[in-house]
C-alpha cells in the first residue's frame, strides 16, 4: 500500500525531565495529500508545536512514525523548512543574506552563484520584499521580517512548509495582508503546507483542512474538518458565507464546548 | 527675450558664431556658515565645557593645596616645569634605560598586544569550548572562577620560576590576566545563543564548521567583545605592575624608577600617561566592538 505524501503514523511523544515524564502527544495519525493546506488548531499547550517540531524532525517521536514522500523523517531538513513563530532571522545579515543563507546551503553545487543570486531575489519578489532586501532586520516591520522568514523558507524548495504560528506575533491588518499573500503563493506554488494556528478565522481562511487537537496532556486528534470552499477565497465574500459560518461555528464548538481550556477559568 | 543677467555680462556669453545658448552665473548663496556652525559648536561646548571646567578646577585646588614650603607633592605649575623635557621630548633617546616616555609606553604596549592577542584567540576558544560542552563546563568552569580571583601579581614569581626571564613573564602576567574575562563571556554569549538560531541551522543542516562561522560567532560577538574590553583594561592594570618588578623599559619601570630617583614630577607625567593610554585602549576595542556587531542587535 502507499502512504499518502504525508503520513503521521500513530505518533506519541513523551517528555522525561528527571523523574518526572510527561506525555504530551498520542496516538496522533494524519494523512497530507500533496499540495494540501492543513491547519493545526487547539488550546495553547495542547502540544501542537511539538507535533509540528516533531514534523520538522527538530524533536524525535517517542513512538509512531513520520513518513514523508515515502521516507521516514530523521533529523531536521530542508525539505521540512520552517516558518517559526518570532521570524527568528539572523540580525547580523540582510534580508537578502538570511535568504541567500538558505539558497547557498541548500542548492550548493546544484545551482551556479547567478542562479542562487537570482533565485534568492525570486523568493524575496515572491513575498515583495526586494525592495528592502539590503536591509537588516532590526529595520523592517515584524510583518516585514516575517515575509522575510516565509522566503527564506519557501527558497529551500521544501517538500512541506511548516508555519508555526506565522501571524501570531502580527496586529491584525498585517496578519490579513500576510493571509493573503500566503494564499496567493499556495496558490502560485502549490506547496503542501501544515500551520499552526490558534486563530479560528485564519483557519477556516486558508486551509483545506482544519486539525483539531484535544486538550494535552496526552492530546490527540479530536476532529478533522474539511473546508469545502473554492479557490481562489476573498475574505470579504467569506465572511457572510454559509459554508465559512458553518466551519467557523464547528471549530467554536470543538474548542469551547468540548474541549474547553480548563485552566484558563 | 534675453534675461537682465545676459546683458550685464557678456563675457560669460559663448562666442559668435555658436549657439545663442549662454552660461549664466548664478548667484552664488551666501552659505549661512555661522548658522550652521552654531549648533556643532554649543553641541562641543556641551560636551566638552564641563570637564575643562572640572579640570580646571581640581588642578587650582591642587596648586593652592601643593604651593605651601612643607607640601609632600609637587604642585602642577611645579611638574610642569621640572618634567618638562619628558613632555616635550617623548621619544628621545640616550641609550640603556633613559629614553623617553614614548619609548616606554612602546614597550608596554606591545608586551600588551602579545599577551592579550594570546589571551583574546585562547579565551575565545576555551570559551567556545566551555560554552558548547555541558561537561567541559562542569569540568572547567570551577577551575577557571578560583583561578580567576588570583591577583595579576601573584603569578608573576611562578611564571619567572617557570621562563626565567622577565620578558615571557611580564607577557604571561597579561595573558593570565586578561583570559578570565573573555573565556567567561564567550562561554555566556554561545550559551545564550537564541534556540530559534539553533534551530534555523539544524533545518539548514549546517556543518560544525558553518555553524561556528555563520550562527556561533556572529551571536555570541556582543558578549565576546565585552570580555575583550574588559580584559583589554584589565591587561592594561596588569602591565604597569609587573613591569615594576620586572624592570628594562616600560611604562611600569619608569614610575618605579623615577620613585626611586625621587622624581615625583616624572611620576606624575607618567600617570597621566598611563591614564590616556588606557582610555585609547579602552574605545579602541569598544569602537572595534561596535564596528564588527552593529548589526547583532537583537529585535
Amino acid at each position: 500500500m502507499t502512504k499518502a505524501y504525508l503520513s503521521i503514523e500513530n505518533v506519541g511523544k513523551t517528555f522525561t525531565r528527571g523523574a518526572a515524564t510527561t506525555e504530551v502527544l498520542r496516538g496522533v495519525s494524519l494523512d497530507v495529500a500533496r499540495g494540501e493546506y492543513v491547519s493545526i488548531i487547539g488550546h495553547s499547550g495542547c502540544g501542537k508545536s511539538t507535533l509540528l517540531n516533531l514534523i520538522a524532525g527538530l524533536t524525535e517521536v517517542t513512538t509512531g512514525g513520520i513518513f514523508l514522500d515515502n521516507a521516514a523523517v530523521q533529523g531536521p531538513g530542508p525539505e521540512r523548512a520552517v516558518v517559526f513563530q518570532n521570524h527568528s532571522l539572523l540580525p547580523w545579515l540582510t534580508a537578502y543574506e538570511n535568504v541567500k543563507l538558505a539558497v547557498d546551503k541548500v542548492f550548493s553545487g546544484k545551482k551556479s552563484k547567478g542562479e542562487r543570486h537570482d533565485w534568492t531575489m525570486r523568493n524575496l519578489e515572491l513575498v515583495h520584499m526586494a525592495h528592502a532586501k539590503d536591509k537588516r532586520p532590526a529595520e523592517i516591520s515584524g510583518g516585514m521580517k516575517q515575509r522575510i522568514g516565509i522566503a527564506r523558507a519557501l527558497a529551500m524548495e521544501p517538500k512541506v512548509l511548516l508555519l508555526d504560528e506565522p501571524f501570531g506575533a502580527l496586529d491584525a491588518l498585517t496578519r490579513a495582508h500576510l493571509q493573503d499573500q500566503v494564499m496567493q503563493i499556495h496558490a502560485t506554488l502549490g506547496n503542501t503546507v501544515i500551520m499552526i494556528t490558534h486563530d479560528v478565522d485564519e483557519a477556516v481562511l486558508l486551509s483545506d483542512r482544519i486539525v483539531m487537537m484535544t486538550n494535552g496532556p496526552s492530546a490527540r486528534i479530536g476532529e478533522v474538518l474539511g473546508v469545502p470552499l473554492e479557490r481562489p477565497r476573498h475574505r470579504l465574500e467569506l465572511a457572510s458565507d454559509p459554508t465559512t459560518i458553518r466551519c467557523r461555528s464547528a471549530v467554536l464548538k470543538f474548542l469551547y464546548e468540548r474541549n474547553r481550556f480548563v485552566e484558563a477559568a | 527675450m534675453p534675461s537682465p543677467a545676459l546683458k550685464s555680462v557678456p563675457s560669460t556669453a559663448k562666442p559668435a558664431g555658436s549657439t545663442q545658448a549662454s552660461v549664466v552665473a548664478l548667484p552664488v548663496k551666501p552659505a549661512p556658515r555661522p548658522a550652521r556652525l552654531q549648533p556643532l559648536l554649543a553641541h562641543a561646548g556641551e560636551r566638552l565645557l564641563p570637564p575643562t571646567l572640572v579640570l580646571a578646577l581640581i588642578l587650582f585646588i591642587w596648586e593652592i593645596a601643593c604651593s605651601s614650603p612643607g607640601a609632600s607633592l609637587p604642585p602642577p605649575s611645579q611638574v610642569l616645569t621640572d618634567s618638562w623635557e619628558l613632555i616635550a621630548h617623548p621619544f628621545y633617546d640616550n641609550g640603556g634605560i633613559d629614553k623617553g616616555l614614548g619609548w616606554h609606553l612602546l614597550a608596554s604596549l606591545q608586551r600588551v598586544a602579545v599577551g592579550y592577542a594570546i589571551a583574546a584567540v585562547v579565551g575565545v576558544a576555551l570559551g567556545v569550548l566551555v560554552g558548547q560542552s555541558t561537561w567541559a563546563m562542569r569540568g572547567l568552569d570551577p577551575l577557571f572562577q578560583v583561578l580567576r580571583t588570583v591577583p595579576p601579581l601573584a603569578w608573576l614569581p611562578l611564571s619567572l620560576a617557570a621562563f626565567r626571564d622577565g620578558e615571557p613573564s611580564a607577557i604571561f602576567v597579561i595573558f593570565i590576566t586578561s583570559v578570565w574575562p573573555v573565556i567567561i563571556n564567550t562561554a555566556v554569549g554561545i550559551r545564550n545563543i537564541p534556540a530559534d538560531y539553533v534551530n534555523v541551522a539544524k533545518v539548514l543542516r549546517l556543518n560544525g564548521l558553518e555553524y561556528f562561522a555563520k550562527i556561533m560567532i556572529p551571536a555570541a560577538a556582543p558578549y565576546i567583545f565585552t570580555g575583550l574590553r574588559i580584559g583589554v583594561g584589565l591587561s592594561w592594570l596588569a602591565i604597569v605592575a609587573a613591569e615594576m618588578l620586572i624592570g628594562g623599559v616600560g611604562i611600569g619601570f619608569f614610575i618605579w624608577d623615577a620613585w626611586n630617583s625621587s622624581l615625583i614630577s616624572d611620576i606624575i607625567v607618567a600617570l597621566v600617561y598611563v591614564g590616556l593610554t588606557g582610555f585609547v585602549l579602552d574605545r579602541m576595542v569598544a569602537g572595534v566592538a561596535s564596528l564588527v556587531t552593529r548589526g547583532t542587535a537583537n529585535s
